[in-house]
């Protein structure tokens, strides 16, 4: 199943946040969106997962999603959005209680989300108990409980400490490495962005416009080797070379604001 | 490698002329403690000093009488039966008042948390109508209802109404809206919304209303009661009172203040049943 994004802009009020954007999530790819602060990352992401409808253009999707997908396109939130009163299966549950499946499937299925996030043993525990970490496996979970055709991530890892980061990544590429979902990756990290995306979206400042789109010629595989390393890290300040300028314009005009 | 500094690290700094001294502690206090037995300890002194007053003749005991007078004032109603015919009238007029208050404030509070229209009507009528005195509206529900249970037991309902509904609008207002998204993201229904997300996460402001709300039907019951009723703690107050009955009187303040009590404690025992997850 692809993703679209066809010619989409978007104002708040007067507040011009989107500038035609266009570009196309393959089955199975992951692309990453970056960009300075205010640029409309997030904006577009909601809009791709249809939580915002925009003021011109359209998001579309393309092909059939897996015959077994409850929700083709899938969220994974930066504040992880866990029902505080449910315990870690329960919110995992959640999705799946209007998805017409019987309590034993649903069992099988939380069951599964769990165990491909090694969270079996916390089932019964509720959110406040957990670190940031862990909770945002439990909102990695969720989503997996659905089988997603694409994974929409709303810098999934900013509001984590580096090595909780560090971690939570090497589940990410674990996760996507079959290629059975692809995802679109929103991050103003961009050495998280060349880590896990096969291809990089670079947006201008506000209005966001297409800058640039940047491919990895990695495999994700392949990026953990040390040669590989010292390639992203170019590609790296590349992408920081890109972006600077505005971020710096960008925080400036947060200021005086 | 890793290059360790090893104990220099951890060894003191190489000026050791200068005399070192301690950094002064400065984080003390703003961490208030209620003592486990404090409370107890300072209430079994004043009802101490209370009864000596009394016993001592420090004060007339037509205006202040001793607890040992109004416990014994509270033995002889309860054993005559007329405590619980007053305490039966007005549980049970806050009871139902309560309730229907209750069932209406939260269904309109639903409503205006949820819906534009709603809002923009309710908001209007609930602001124009909460800050009327409900008590001021009794000699009008009267001639609508006439003499009877109807017009106490509005007035409280009233009075519960508007504060639920604040409250419980104020809640579906506060629940996160993330948590909404996110549920609407895996396509999850209306009605399932606001069943597992709003109820939810409205409920400790629901709960919190409940605690206002209890307060209120306790102070219109009594109001309701002075200004006309046979039976209930608000006559009976005001009847001893005419009477010069000071012991009679304060008897029924205690079953007031007790049933306070007792209704602040079922509402934090729902508390920690519903809300055990904060």
């Amino acid at each position: 199943m692809d993703l679209i994004a066809d010619h989409i802009s978007h104002r708040f009020g007067a507040l011009e946040v989107l500038d035609d954007v266009s570009f196309t999530v393959r089955a199975g790819e992951v692309v990453a969106i970056v960009g300075p602060s205010g640029c409309g990352k997030s904006t577009l992401l909601s809009i791709l997962g249809g939580l915002l409808q925009p003021s011109s253009g359209r998001a579309e999707w393309r092909g059939a999603p897996p015959p077994d997908s409850r929700n083709p396109l899938t969220f994974v939130f930066q504040d992880f959005a866990l029902l505080p009163w449910c315990t870690v299966a329960e919110n995992v549950e959640f999705p799946l209680l209007h998805a017409g499946l019987s309590e034993s499937e649903r069992r099988a299925v939380v069951d599964d989300a769990l165990r491909r996030t090694s969270l079996s043993e916390f089932r019964g525990a509720y959110p406040k108990q957990l670190s940031g970490g862990m909770r945002q496996r439990v909102g990695i979970a969720r989503a997996l409980a659905v089988r997603p055709a694409i994974l929409l991530m709303d810098e999934p890892l900013s509001a984590l400490d580096s090595q909780t980061r560090e971690l939570l990544m090497e589940d990410f590429v674990g996760l996507l490495a079959d290629g059975a979902m692809g995802a679109v990756y929103v991050t103003h990290n961009l050495e998280e962005a060349v880590r896990i995306a096969d291809r990089i979206v670079v947006l201008s400042r506000r209005p966001g416009r297409i800058r640039e789109v940047v491919a990895i010629p990695l495999t994700r595989s392949e990026r953990g080797d040390i040669r590989a390393r010292e390639q992203l890290l170019a590609l790296q300040s590349e992408l920081w070379s890109l972006i600077r300028e505005q971020a710096v314009e960008a925080e400036r005009e947060v200021q005086h604001a | 490698m890793l290059d360790r500094a090893g104990d220099q690290a951890a060894s003191p700094p190489g000026d050791i002329d200068t005399e070192a001294r301690p950094v002064s502690f400065r984080g003390a206090g703003f961490a208030p403690k209620a003592g486990r037995y404090s409370g107890w300890i300072a209430l079994v002194l004043v009802m101490g000093l209370w009864q000596l007053a009394g016993s001592a003749g420090w004060v007339n005991p037509l205006f202040l009488p001793p607890p040992s007078a109004i416990g014994l004032a509270i033995w002889k109603l309860a054993m005559s039966g007329a405590l619980w015919n007053h305490v039966s009238a007005s549980v049970v007029r806050i009871g139902a008042g309560w309730i229907l208050g209750t069932v209406a404030g939260v269904a309109v509070g639903f409503a205006i948390g949820l819906s534009s229209l709603a809002r923009g009507v309710g908001i209007t009528f609930i602001s124009a109508l909460f800050p009327i005195p409900k008590i001021a509206l009794l000699p009008l529900l009267i001639l609508w209802l006439g003499i009877g249970e109807e017009p106490k037991i509005a007035t409280i309902a009233l009075g519960v109404f508007f504060s639920t509904a604040i409250s419980v609008y104020s809640g579906v207002d506060a629940v996160p809206r993330n948590l909404i998204r996110m549920a609407q993201s895996f396509g999850v229904p209306f009605a399932s919304i606001v069943r597992r997300v709003i109820w939810p996460g409205a409920l400790p402001s629901i709960l919190a209303g409940f605690r206002i709300t209890a307060s209120v039907a306790l102070l219109l019951v009594v109001s309701a009661e002075m200004i006309g009723a046979e039976f209930g703690i608000g006559a009976f107050v005001l009847q001893a009172g005419n009477l010069m009955q000071t012991d009679q009187l304060l008897a029924g303040v205690v079953m007031l203040s007790l049933f306070g009590l007792a209704v602040g404690k079922m509402i934090n025992l729902l508390e920690t049943r519903l809300l055990h997850w904060r």
